[in-house]
């Protein structure tokens, strides 16, 4: 309840900032996504690179769990970004689960409450390149335990980068439009084991038992193709809406622990398309397990990503403080 | 939590009497990447949002980087969304655009595209 009670400071204080800034005078405002030429925009299942004000609302995931028999998993969560100092933004964002495994009842609750701070402390508009660090904290015991939200918190101290291709030479325009966007992170729980107690009747005694909670390389990247860049800087080849504001990718996100036999690396491989507006995206990728631990089935992710420095230009067009 | 939550949708709903958003660019003549042998006097860029004149700029050299005009870009009057350059007729050779750009709520962006004068048959 402490979260929440910060959560009340803060608006309070954010509230009156929000109501006085139309107010200001013109300056020109900072942009989403922008590195020189290059637009990069918010990828689904891995962070971007940017400090910015957007909001994704709602984020749908439909995937099965692994298990005999598998749990049938759709997760909505949303998260909102504010830039709230130049090159900084504060990143808010929870989620609901539903939960069905075959021959019980489904379970639903929260995911826990997850909050991220990150600086983005270079830019290269020339070589289309940006670099950002970042702090993730996911509150433990903020979520529901019947779907696996966990008991402990679990700080990730992330580097992020993205770089657009668009400095090759001309006699390579056809690669000019990929960018590649990534997240490299350490999860560390605050918890290194969780500690169970039951009672064995048949042995008349209580048995302890712990699961450890290791630390996890966290990593992944987006391999992105810019028609928008295609068409807008490399070659006008005819695109029509919609396909002139399209922006085919892979994403590759990633698990690997290190540390208290945490088992091998899971994670997913995300095929899929954004489709850019002028205040919005609209995403969908396809989730694809990378092995047997991760699952057997392939699910689909999809998202719709708001420009909230576009919608309200007046209030998120430049940092908050 | 919920009146804040209320009261800031409120302001946001309240200050937000209108919405722009960034200015990419819509198309061009001569078209992004084109080769043409036209005789060119002019470079023309849509783009996808009407532009603040003032802020609003475009400059064309030729392959060693020299400006070709020293001509200043001006935002159409009839049509707040087309920057313009008028320039001398260019000879035969690859042209680099740049442009940078103001839209009306005064979001900055940036661009290059280049194209090629061919030699006329």
């Amino acid at each position: 309840m402490k979260i929440f009670a910060a959560f009340r400071s803060l608006g309070s204080i954010l509230l009156p900032i929000v109501l006085l800034r139309p107010f200001c005078g013109p300056e020109p405002a900072s942009a989403h996504g922008f590195a020189g030429d290059r637009f990069f925009p918010a990828t689904i299942t891995t962070d971007d690179p940017f400090a910015a004000s957007e909001m994704s609302l709602p984020t749908i995931l439909y995937f099965r769990q692994p298990g005999s028999p598998p749990t049938k998993t759709i997760d909505f969560s949303s998260d909102i970004s504010i830039l709230v100092l130049p090159n900084v933004a504060l990143t808010l964002g929870d989620g609901y689960q539903w939960q069905k495994t075959a021959g019980q009842s489904a379970q639903t609750g929260f995911d826990n409450f997850s909050a991220n701070l990150l600086y983005e402390f270079f830019e290269n508009n020339e070589h289309e390149t940006i670099m950002s660090i970042g702090l993730t904290s996911e509150f433990g015991g903020t979520g529901s335990r019947s779907v696996g939200s966990s008991s402990f918190s679990t700080l990730t101290p992330i580097f992020y980068f993205g770089k657009g291709l668009g400095d090759l030479p001309t006699t390579l325009n056809v690669l000019r439009p990929f960018a590649v966007t990534g997240e490299f992170g350490l999860a560390i729980p605050t918890r290194s084991n969780n500690r169970s107690v039951t009672f064995n009747a048949a042995a008349n005694q209580t048995e302890v038992s712990s699961t450890p909670n290791p630390d996890v390389f966290q990593w992944g990247f987006a391999v992105e193709y810019s028609l928008i860049y295609l068409q807008g800087h490399v070659k006008d080849v005819g695109l029509r809406p919609p396909f002139d504001r399209m922006i085919p990718l892979v994403e590759f996100s990633m698990s690997t622990p290190v540390d208290r036999h945490g088992g091998t690396t899971t994670g997913t491989i995300n095929p899929g398309v954004i489709w850019s507006g002028r205040y919005f995206q609209f995403g969908v990728e396809a989730v694809l397990p990378v092995n047997e631990h991760t699952g057997f089935n392939p699910g689909v992710v999809g998202q719709v990503h708001f420009y909230l420095d576009d919608i309200f230009p007046k209030i998120f067009g430049k940092p908050l403080l | 939590m919920k009146l804040i939550t209320r009261l800031t949708i409120v302001a946001l709903l309240f200050t937000a009497t209108s919405a722009w958003a960034h200015a990419f660019l819509d198309h061009a003549e001569p078209a992004v990447g084109s080769t043409v042998d036209t005789p060119i006097t002019e470079i023309r860029i849509w783009f996808t949002e009407k532009l603040e004149p003032a802020f609003s700029q475009m400059q064309v050299v030729d392959r060693h980087g020299k400006p070709v005009t020293p001509n200043r870009a001006t935002v159409d009057s009839d049509d707040p969304s087309l920057l313009k350059l008028s320039v001398p007729a260019l000879t035969p050779g690859l042209y680099k655009v740049s442009w940078k750009v103001m839209s009306v709520d005064t979001h900055m962006t940036v661009g290059t595209f280049s194209f090629t004068v061919r030699k006329s048959r």
